[in-house]
């Protein structure tokens, strides 16, 4: 098999590091495209042009397979997320407890749709489908914290925490 | 190098600690109670235990089952712990609700009796009526201590096999079982490893598909976080049977509990000289990797996982060839589901004849079930196969909440359909829920009451499939794209009964046409909806009209309000 040179890290950025460690794991393998996309977003939030590109290159993939890749799995973000996310659950259980209607609540109040981010960087909002918390539906994600028998109330006030100085 | 004798080294100290340890309060960690704080609970436990000297041991465990009543905290007596080496059965006291303030209490009734207010009663039909095999040690073991599993009987099952059987006489064993896939389609556990045992290759591959995508199912989730060894012990007995030295656990990204659970599992597994080279010295080597997925429902389809694996878009190809035979990277692939592979060390350490024992003529064993939606007890629950739904949705789930009436019951996630009250007396197995018109699916069972509409459940599920259908092909992208339009107008009242004709008609289509199961049971939803439910169609068309006051027709009678 050739194999071209591998291109240099795109900058100085310690996180690259973490990047290039995931592909050298899986032995610079094209199969371990989805891990290492999985490595950039965890490291930077979000997958660019330029790390989209690195990526490829590095892992000798062609650039529309791993634009493919990227557009095609719901987890992977194109657009920088914001400061805070809020995850609403669409999944069954949630939608039979009126998960819906949490769903428009927090798009009035933010004023943008499901899967936007506020103008002004702070919040993102997204819709996930089903985090298995079931039991207690419906629930919101609060950036990194499950939120169970959630209210609109409940929303109003995650938001009023974010937005305090 | 691990031998039995190791085995029972290991279960003898662990037995003797625990003793040693005296009283035992199990916290339920699992993602559910997480999410109600649980941790802070084991907290303040903790502190408490050390404050007040008592002999105690506080433990964080996997998933004890009523989700409804988290945090969940169990009390052992030590008694109880000495006298009785098997984990599985029911902890003597149940605490629900549990917050960290209740601590000084709990502790201070360790040696007397339980504390009123938060004690759960474990002789009510929720417990009393479930039948724990692949569940038998959730909520009693730490799921990160590969030596409590050991001690709870852990693989052995894996040692015998491995020393004394014949890769074809577990095959064998698996087949007498009547074993079948958990992960909905139910086909014949023992028959696909046998054809990847006797599939032609060097190379195979052992995949677990813990892609777990159907929304109002956490079974499988549940399982890696309470027992994560179950599941790795089945997967190397079946790469044992089918001859794989690699194998892929694909896991959901959402499940980042479950992910850490089963990355220290693995870890743990080969410390011990069970799993990687030469396990148990023996000449059986299996390399096994955690693969995550990216939030794509459809990976969930077997060609497509694949696909997800081998780093690709996760989009299904036409079978044949089955993965059995050419699967990832054309090699023999044997695939089950999370469930499937923890049924497997139990069948193999207590015999095929005692699983086979269980359940129905055609559908063996018991099936886990992720209870939620309108039932006044919710969470995990396992029960026999066969068991009639009625029994399982009035007893063990206690029926719907005061003041409202039962109107169905989902199975089988967007592949499935909704079951009325007049069919409650079916049993729970693959042949009578598809006769059903639904499906056994993985395990979602979500019960509805009349608070919820029928059509925007059809609805709900339409766009479901909708947004995640990959767009291979024609009838599954541009279908349920038309089909989830058309439910849309109902909703809103604005349909005529010429959409209503188009809707069905698209619906056969779909369902004939599509190239994977994802487009092939898309339409399930509207089909038992509407076989069911048709006058809650037909009241949003002619009345316009919503029933349950779900949708906004043009002319909901405004006292109705959802």
């Amino acid at each position: 098999m050739v194999t071209m040179a591998r291109p240099p890290l795109p900058s100085e950025d310690k996180r690259w590091r973490i990047v290039q460690g995931t592909m050298r794991k899986h032995g610079y393998s094209r199969n371990a495209l989805i891990e290492t996309l999985h490595t950039v977003q965890q490291s930077f939030g979000f997958l660019d042009k330029g790390a989209i590109h690195f990526v490829a290159s590095s892992l000798s993939v062609p650039l529309s397979q791993a634009y493919g890749v990227a557009t095609f799995y719901h987890l992977f973000q194109l657009r920088p997320p914001g400061k805070h996310t809020c995850q609403v659950c669409l999944g069954t259980a949630c939608f039979i407890n009126g998960s819906e209607r949490l769903m428009r609540h927090a798009e009035q109040r933010l004023g943008i749709q499901a899967g936007e981010t506020t103008p002004d960087g702070e919040v993102s909002l997204l819709a996930v489908r089903c985090v298995g918390s079931c039991s207690f539906a419906p629930v919101m994600i609060f950036d990194e914290k499950t939120h169970s028998y959630a209210k609109p109330e409940t929303f109003d006030e995650q938001l009023q925490a974010w937005r305090q100085p | 190098m691990m031998s039995h004798e190791e085995l029972e080294q290991t279960t003898a100290k662990v037995r003797q600690e625990q003793q040693a340890a005296g009283d035992r309060l199990n916290v339920c960690v699992a993602a559910g109670c997480l999410s109600l704080h649980s941790d802070a609970v084991q907290k303040s436990l903790t502190e408490e235990v050390k404050k007040s000297g008592a002999r105690c041991s506080v433990r964080g465990v996997g998933c004890m089952g009523l989700c409804s009543a988290g945090p969940v905290v169990s009390h052992e007596p030590a008694q109880a712990i000495a006298s009785n080496d098997t984990a599985a059965t029911q902890p003597a006291r149940l605490y629900g609700g549990v917050q960290p303030e209740h601590a000084p209490k709990i502790v201070a009734s360790l040696q007397q009796d339980p504390v009123r207010e938060l004690a759960i009663d474990t002789t009510m039909p929720f417990f009393t009526k479930q039948t724990k095999i692949v569940l038998e040690n959730s909520g009693s073991i730490n799921p990160e201590s590969i030596e409590e599993y050991i001690a709870a009987g852990g693989y052995r099952a894996l040692l015998r096999a491995l020393h004394e059987m014949t890769p074809a006489e577990v095959v064998q064993e698996i087949s007498a079982s009547g074993l079948r896939g958990r992960g909905g389609a139910g086909y014949p556990t023992g028959l696909k490893w046998a054809t990847v045992a006797r599939a032609a290759g060097a190379i195979k591959y052992v995949i677990c598909n813990a892609d777990e995508g159907d929304p109002g199912a956490f079974m499988d989730r549940s399982v890696l976080e309470s027992d994560p060894h179950r599941v790795l012990e089945g997967m190397i007995l079946a790469a044992f049977a089918v001859g794989a030295s690699q194998g892929y656990i694909y896991l959901r990204a959402e499940y980042p509990l479950a992910v850490q659970r089963l990355g220290v599992a693995i870890r743990e597994a080969k410390r011990m000289g069970l799993l990687g080279a030469e396990i148990a010295g023996t000449r059986m080597s299996l390399n096994l990797e955690i693969r995550l997925g990216a939030g794509a429902f459809v990976c969930g389809e077997e060609t497509a996982l694949i696909a997800s694996i081998e780093g690709r878009r996760g989009t299904p190809h036409p079978r044949p060839p089955y993965p059995a035979e050419s699967g990832l990277w054309y090699c023999p692939t044997l695939i089950n589901n999370v469930e499937t592979y923890a049924n497997v060390p139990p069948i193999l350490s207590r015999g095929s004849a005692w699983y086979a024992a269980q359940g129905t003529a055609k559908s063996k064993g018991t099936k886990v079930f992720a209870l939620s939606g309108k039932a006044r007890h919710t969470g995990l629950i396992e029960v026999p196969m066969g068991m009639p739904l009625r029994e399982i949705i009035f007893d063990i789930g206690g029926g719907v909440p005061a003041g409202h009436t039962f109107k169905a019951v989902q199975t089988g996630g967007p592949s499935g359909g909704c079951i009325p009250e007049s069919l409650l007396d079916i049993p729970v197995d693959y042949d009578s829920l598809t006769q059903a018109g639904s499906i056994m699916g993985s395990g979602g069972m979500i019960v509805m009451d009349d608070s919820s509409c029928m059509v925007s459940v059809a609805r709900f599920f339409m766009e479901f499939c909708m947004s995640e259908s990959c767009g291979k092909c024609i009838p599954c992208r541009a279908g349920t794209a038309q089909m989830y339009g058309l439910l849309t107008r109902i909703t809103e009242g604005a349909a005529t009964h010429r959409d209503l004709d188009l809707l069905v008609r698209l619906c056969e289509m779909v369902g004939a046409t599509s190239l994977c199961g994802l487009g092939q049971t898309a339409p399930n939803p509207v089909l038992s909806t509407l076989r069911y439910f048709k006058n809650e169609y037909l009241a949003h068309i002619e009345d316009k009209h919503c029933p349950a006051g779900v949708c906004q027709c043009a002319t909901t009678p405004a006292e109705v309000t959802a």
